[in-house]
């Protein structure tokens, strides 16, 4: 492969300075997908900006509103955390189906939702779970929620020279959980046909107060599903309840027809999964 | 293009070598360092034959550029033998006849090591999903997955007598 400039600079100010000034920069988190696609020709930056050097994108902040989970922080190392663990085990269980253990250690989380998949499977967890992006650029930062930075299969909303620092995901409430599920043929090592991820809040009396239910790979981005939540908001999530949000995301499901899986299946799946991962999160929740 | 200079330690000894900027670990290694037990089966991390132990954590070295190496630990298949005494997996592949054509077989080594220093009583499905990343095309997995919780046994006798 042609052979770009390898940059690792320290700070993100160092990272923006240098993604500012050579244009076709890509930022380098875990590489699992860059690395894969300059082997393949696919990707052919003009410098690498090596995010694994700079110490404040390698840690999981536990802060008092959020959680902050740096932009260089591989999967495996979400699972070692036992506060994230407990709060959102679908987003950590999400994070730790991506390919390999050799790739979760590796992948990161802000990598996963910059590559920009539609099968991404991290990223419903995360709009489910409702995390914002930190995107930092030249003139500074601004927060965004995740489900606004992928813009299509391989696009993104970041401006030249942008990238993610970190991945900031809410504290959980009381009577909260959240759960992530997807459909492959095999058991690992797999490309989601269909991902659903949903996360809940039930109060005291069995009433669901807030839902967000997201799904993948199947429309060109991932989907916060808005009508399915609002299906599950005020419901004891009895069956009725369900079967509304179970329809609201066939409905919005805007897939295509490949070797992994036609459009009739993915929307039918896309309800099932929904409704399994309603399921666990409520179990989830009634714990917590 | 210049090439970026690289001091890393492999298998315990420091090493120096030049690299180009876009050159992956696994190219530097067996290029530059002529440790050629890794191999590349498919260079998109699908396969595990070229996987190493990066900083104590297992990775595909397809994946990792050799600059990323610089003031990194890294273990190989060349370094997981102490001279010419077998490692009890490397022992126990050979014992339960754990490959054929033998490429994927470091990939598969080095991934098992990685397994059982931080596990060393896994179950055969921990083994499994563990292994998922590691393909073999001749043996049907059965083989491999005997020679680890064989290998697991011996270094828990080990551990215990020592």
């Amino acid at each position: 492969m042609p052979s770009p400039a390898y940059h690792a600079p320290d700070t993100v100010k160092q990272a923006t300075d240098l993604l500012a000034a050579n244009k076709g920069a890509r930022p380098l988190a875990g590489g699992t997908d860059l690395i894969v696609q300059m082997q393949s020709g696919r990707s052919a930056p003009a410098a690498i900006v090596d995010l694994k050097r700079i110490a404040a994108l390698k840690e999981i902040r536990e802060e008092a509103g959020y959680f902050a989970i740096g932009a260089a922080v591989p999967c495996t190392s979400l699972k070692n955390n036992k506060a994230l663990a407990a709060e959102w085990p679908g987003v950590v269980e999400a994070a730790n189906l991506i390919g390999s253990v050799q790739v979760r250690n590796r992948a990161t989380m802000a990598g996963n939702l910059c590559n920009a998949s539609p099968a991404a499977d991290s990223v419903p967890a995360l709009v489910a779970a409702g995390a914002t992006a930190i995107v930092a650029g030249a003139s500074g930062e601004r927060e965004v929620p995740v489900e606004q930075i992928p813009t299509g299969p391989g696009r993104t909303s970041l401006a030249d020279g942008e990238f993610v620092t970190e991945i900031r995901i809410p504290r959980q409430q009381k009577g909260s959980s959240d759960a992530y599920l997807r459909s492959i043929p095999r058991t690992e090592m797999d490309i989601a046909v269909v991902g659903a991820g949903a996360s809940l809040t039930i109060d005291a009396s069995g009433t669901c107060t807030s839902a967000r239910i997201a799904i993948g790979a199947v429309a060109p981005t991932v989907l916060l599903v808005e009508d399915a939540g609002k299906a599950l908001v005020g419901s004891k999530l009895d069956d009725g309840a369900v079967a509304k949000a179970m329809e609201a995301v066939s409905t919005a499901c805007n897939p295509i027809d490949d070797k992994r899986g036609t459009i009739a299946y993915r929307k039918a799946m896309a309800g099932v999964l929904a409704k399994r991962v309603i399921q666990i999160a409520r179990e989830r929740a009634g714990g917590n | 293009m210049s090439r970026i200079h690289v001091t890393t330690t492999v298998n315990g000894d420091e090493r120096e070598f030049l690299c180009s900027p876009g050159q992956t670990l696994l190219d530097a290694l067996r290029d530059e360092l002529d440790l050629t037990g890794s191999k590349e089966g498919c260079g998109s991390g699908d396969c595990g034959a070229c996987t190493v132990i990066l900083d104590g954590e297992m990775v595909c070295s397809c994946l990792v550029l050799a600059g990323e190496a610089q003031g990194r630990r890294v273990e190989t298949i060349e370094g997981i033998a102490e001279g010419s005494q077998l490692h009890p997996v490397q022992q126990k592949f050979l014992e339960n006849a754990a490959l054929q054509c033998g490429f994927c077989t470091p990939g598969f080594i080095v991934a098992s090591k990685a397994l059982l220093d931080k596990n060393p009583n896994p179950t055969e499905t921990e083994v499994r999903y563990w292994l998922a990343g590691n393909l073999c095309r001749c043996t049907g997995y059965d083989k491999i997955v005997r020679a680890v919780m064989d290998a697991a046994a011996e270094l828990r006798q080990e551990r215990t007598a020592a």
